[in-house]
């Protein structure tokens, strides 16, 4: 089916179609509890056994994460098709440190690039003009606020926790990018890097119709929740793990606020680790249900997430090892500002 | 003849947008050689800050994302 028509059939079945599926979702998502007591009924398993807690976090949380993944997928697949990187990099062209690292790092969330684009990413905005620590900030920020990650932690763990997330996230993107600015470390891109001068491309600038905006969406949920299902499915699955099985005892006194090494500890098993925000909200749920602190499980999370091994050695093509290792340190110490001060604020 | 370029690193969704670009070439009866260009220095030299980025003759058509089948079949046979 060609977009036109796909376009087309979405204006003309719109109010009923939309109406119909929020109902849908909504009936569902309010079903969740008994869907996941029923489905534990049927096995013979013992309810109050290990494993009947674990599949029973595992049928609860499954269609509840799944049914969230794609509502919010939808709307960012929506918010999306109002920003592009040639837009985004427009507007960050010449900004001054300060401003330019909030605008720049705002932006990140929003401004949509697949990480194979990344370095084409980062050197059209080097090349016109946008700022190293400015750049720093929105490639910090792209995936660390994680618009999944945001919508999970909202609904799982509570909105006071992802509007935390939200704010150190961003705070951690801007401070940690204008750090890079004010080291003056243009010296140690690969110096092909800086010998491109490229214009802003001459693009067919369009406005898509609202059907078409929604026609992003729903190709966002099938791009993006047909490729990332099967870990979040994982990820549930470690989190049923930890929720049945782990001793909350242990987990407390490795993970709790008591042992202040926890938090660099997590952020050390967290950057080898590569999952992407939807696989490990689970697991942040399930730590956070067995005492552990939440600074350290936010900073676990964090690490996993913004610094992955895959992404540095795509970042290499374009970065020297040295400046690879001071945007790991920098970024690796505000994870662990933030760990830290989750902790002390959230008893 | 047309000439097609194909702008991105060789990620998936690069080669999705090469074999589109030679399916709607052929729904068009258009002829077009499509090139892949992979080197980062070329790609930044059209100016586009994502991939996969298309170039129809020389002239940027798309940058980000796959592009709709309708639009290629405009493109090329502009």
């Amino acid at each position: 089916m060609s977009a036109a028509t796909q376009a087309k059939m979405v204006s003309a079945a719109r109010p009923a179609a939309a109406l119909g599926a929020v109902a849908a979702w909504a009936v569902l998502y309010s079903q969740l509890v008994p869907f996941s007591e029923w489905v534990v009924s049927l096995l013979p398993v013992e309810r109050q056994s290990r494993l009947g807690e674990a599949l029973a976090f595992f049928f609860y949380d499954a269609p509840k994460v799944l049914l969230l993944l794609t509502l919010v997928v939808f709307g960012m697949g929506i918010v999306r098709t109002w920003f592009s990187a040639e837009r985004t990099r427009a507007l960050l062209a010449g900004r001054r440190e300060g401003v330019g690292n909030a605008m720049a790092a705002a932006l990140g969330i929003v401004t949509p690039f697949c990480s194979c684009s990344a370095v084409p990413l980062f050197i059209g905005f080097v090349s016109a003009g946008v700022p190293l620590g400015v750049t720093f900030s929105f490639l910090i920020a792209a995936p660390m606020v994680n618009e999944v990650a945001l919508g999970l932690l909202f609904a799982l763990v509570g909105w006071r926790v992802a509007l935390s997330y939200l704010a150190f996230g961003l705070m951690l993107a801007v401070v940690a990018g204008w750090v890079i600015g004010r080291l003056k470390l243009e010296a140690w891109l690969e110096p092909w890097v800086l010998r491109i001068h490229a214009g802003a491309a001459d693009l067919p600038r369009t406005r898509p119709t609202l059907g078409e905006r929604l026609v992003a969406g729903l190709d966002a949920v099938r791009e993006i929740v047909g490729r990332v299902w099967y870990s979040v499915i994982a990820g549930i699955a470690a989190g049923a793990l930890i929720h049945g099985y782990v001793p909350e005892d242990l987990l407390a006194s490795i993970m709790g606020k008591e042992a202040w090494w926890s938090v660099p500890a997590a952020v050390i098993v967290g950057i080898p680790m590569y999952s992407n925000a939807a696989g490990i909200i689970s697991v942040v749920e399930a730590l956070l249900g067995k005492g552990a602190a939440l600074g350290t499980v936010l900073a676990f999370m964090m690490s996993v997430i913004a610094l992955s091994l895959p992404e540095m050695i795509i970042l290499r093509k374009v970065l020297s090892v040295k400046l690879i290792a001071v945007f790991v340190a920098v970024v690796g110490v505000g994870i662990l500002a933030v760990g830290f001060l989750f902790n002390l604020l959230f008893a | 003849m047309k000439d097609v370029k194909v702008l991105g690193p060789g990620c998936k969704r690069c080669e999705t947008v090469v074999q589109m670009v030679k399916d709607a070439a052929a729904q068009a009866g258009v002829d077009v050689t499509v090139t892949k260009v992979t080197d980062y220095a070329e790609i930044a030299g059209y100016g586009i800050a994502s991939t996969p980025g298309i170039v129809v003759d020389g002239k940027i058509v798309h940058a980000g994302g796959l592009p709709k089948a309708e639009d290629l079949v405009r493109w090329i046979t502009a």
